[in-house]
């Protein structure tokens, strides 16, 4: 186990940062520590490094207790969103100030700073500042100066931020490959729940100071914990609903619901994946007029406005999209083939459920 | 045609006219014109008059006071202007306000109140005396009323400069094992080493001209607290022209050459902007 937290709580004056958080990350994992800002994955992870007293709790790393080692000895490695450059050192100064403070000998510097430098693809870089480097590069060498001690885990506080869209992609894709080879345990925070998706082992999720889950990508994704999870996971409908008859109503679609008696408001959500859609106006249960269609790349989201007014977000591939002829202001029938009911926020979900499916009318019927 | 770079704001010629003839008019001609006297008199002539003794002593305190006041500024001046943009407190704003008063404040009032406070039986000096320290009427004095002039350069050119400075720096530091003392010397201090160098060359500038408040508290004996401004004066109202003009002369060339290296200081100390 590289770091456990029992029962941490942080608070500011009165306002509560952290309510009773419990978390192990296992020895060289890479964990992302996801939630909307404010939700208190940043001071969870300034508080792993040292650079907040948890209010109660024990932090323990590789079965330390650290609670009261300062931030100086906890041998971490922290990168800060702003990336925080010692601007009057070079490169290699700065990745080579850990080990300075270390007392490393000059040669074992030099060495350690030169293996970086090729590892982070820095080479010719060394006697720049900090302000004559790009985004991108002032990013690597914050990583590099925080791995350049060994430390016990490499801490990242929203890393992608600063940087743009395309180059966002390819840093991601190089920290898994750096973690990968370097197998140092790996925590960093994020707001954006595809880059968690994309680079974690497991992730886990913060609101409002409280741990909400914690789980593998696919199962965040596939068995949220809670509506915040499955919200906060991926796109999803959210429909508001009233029980009659076995059923909740949200406009013209019902949804099959057990044990809740008639009256009852509910909550039902559903991923844009499962709303089936079809030209033939006759195949599905519900009619509906695509509004927009918003092109993502290879996936395309739709946008359907069913007579009622009730909206809802669909997605196809571009191939589907052009096998079924579609257009904005196309008339469709769709039908939502799987839907959880929501239920309060901390409150655990239910499983998913599957909407009976209408059988095409056979046309000897309609005769 | 020659390639124009797009400029937002154009007229860089009349703007490059008006400083040029605006400098000129107020900095270059007189001090030309200061030049052009001095030239009235043959170089043994001025040598003669330019390292008379009394002169050598006038530019020692000069600009040994001057180097001294603005060293004290650099210090307090960075404590201060560190306390006041670090932390909050009650009375912030007032304290802010009080740095820029040395500015404000009529220099010969200042010179005033503080050969009254620092005299041997004023508020401060009575403590002072008992102490074999003479602060009024000394090379002292003469320091501490150059000291006042000069706080708010060091103050306010440090300012801007801390409040830029990201804290995450610090805690870097501190998360790659560097203990306080240490990041303040290796991380914090070489960053306000450049804004730091323009304030004591202000402060110094400033303390080299100064010449209101030093009269009141220096008791301007001859050869022991008379400053070089003073003795430019004196020798005006003996209608002594020709020494005052040699003295004003090696004033401004030293002054010059001081702040020239303060300057080539300060490009190599912010090399890391460039």
């Amino acid at each position: 186990m590289s770091i456990t937290l029992q029962g941490i709580s942080k608070r500011f004056g009165d306002v509560v940062a952290v309510k009773d958080v419990n978390l192990s990350i296992l020895e060289g994992e890479l964990v992302a520590l996801l939630g909307p800002s404010g939700g208190g994955k940043t001071t969870v992870l300034r508080m792993i490094a040292g650079l907040e007293m948890p209010t109660t709790g024990d932090i323990h790393i590789r079965g330390q207790r650290v609670n009261d080692l300062p931030v100086q000895k906890r041998n971490i490695g922290f990168v800060f969103q702003n990336y925080a450059l010692f601007k009057t050192m070079s490169v290699h100064d700065n990745i080579a100030f850990g080990l300075k403070i270390k007392k490393w000998s000059r040669a074992d510097r030099d060495a350690r700073v030169a293996e970086l430098i090729q590892l982070f693809d820095l080479s010719g870089l060394e006697r720049r500042y900090p302000h004559q480097l790009s985004g991108g590069q002032r990013q690597r060498v914050a990583i590099a100066r925080a791995l350049a001690p060994k430390p016990n885990v490499l801490l990242l506080d929203e890393p992608f931020g600063a940087v743009d869209a395309k180059i966002r992609q390819e840093l991601r894709e190089w920290l898994v490959r750096l973690h990968h080879d370097l197998n140092v345990t790996t925590v960093f925070v994020t707001h954006d729940q595809e880059e968690a998706m994309e680079v974690s082992n497991r992730i886990v999720i913060f609101s409002r100071g409280r741990l909400e889950q914690i789980g593998t990508p696919r199962e965040v994704y596939e068995q949220p914990a809670n509506e915040f999870v499955a919200r906060f996971i991926g796109v999803m409908n959210v429909l508001e609903a009233t029980v009659r008859d076995g059923q909740a109503r949200a406009g013209e679609i019902g949804f099959p619901i057990h044990g809740a008696p008639d009256g009852t408001q509910v909550r039902i959500g559903f991923r844009p994946y499962a709303v089936a859609v079809s030209t033939d106006l006759g195949q599905y249960a519900h009619r509906a007029t695509l509004r927009h269609t918003y092109f993502l790349g290879i996936l395309l989201r739709l946008e359907f406005e069913l007579p009622s007014g009730l909206i809802i977000r669909g997605r196809m591939t571009k191939e589907e999209y052009s096998t079924l002829g579609l257009e904005d202001g196309r008339e469709v029938s769709l039908q939502i083939r799987n839907y959880r009911v929501l239920a309060r926020d901390d409150a655990p979900l239910g499983g998913e459920l599957a909407t009976p499916q209408r059988t095409p009318p056979h046309i000897a019927e309609n005769i | 045609m020659r390639h124009q770079r797009f400029n937002a704001l154009p007229g860089f010629g009349l703007t490059m006219g008006y400083t040029l003839f605006y400098l000129s008019v107020i900095v270059l001609i007189p001090l030309g014109g200061l030049f052009l006297r001095v030239f009235d008199l043959t170089w043994a002539q001025f040598w003669n008059l330019a390292t008379a003794d009394r002169a050598l002593a006038a530019y020692k305190l000069t600009f040994g006071a001057s180097f001294i006041a603005a060293l004290l500024n650099s210090v307090f001046g960075t404590i201060t202007a560190w306390v006041l943009v670090r932390y909050r407190f009650l009375g912030k704003r007032f304290l802010d306000a009080l740095v820029d008063f040395p500015f404000a404040l009529p220099t010969a009032v200042a010179g005033v109140t503080l050969s009254d406070l620092f005299a041997d039986n004023g508020w401060i000096g009575q403590w002072l005396a008992p102490l074999g320290i003479k602060a009024a009427y000394s090379p002292l004095g003469v320091i501490i009323a150059l000291t006042f002039v000069g706080l708010p350069f060091v103050v306010r050119t440090l300012q801007p400069v801390l409040e830029d400075f990201e804290r995450e720096t610090e805690e870097a530091a501190a998360t790659l094992g560097a203990g306080r003392w240490r990041t303040a010397l290796t991380v914090i201090a070489p960053s306000l080493l450049p804004a730091l160098l323009t304030g004591f060359a202000l402060a110094f500038a400033r303390a080299v001209g100064e010449y209101g408040s030093v009269i009141f508290i220096a008791g301007n004996l001859q050869y022991k607290t008379e400053i070089a401004p003073l003795l430019i004066v004196i020798h005006l109202e003996e209608h002594e022209e020709g020494k005052a003009m040699a003295i004003a002369v090696v004033m401004l060339i030293i002054s010059f050459a001081l702040l020239v290296s303060i300057n080539l200081l300060e490009r190599w100390a912010s090399r890391f902007q460039k």
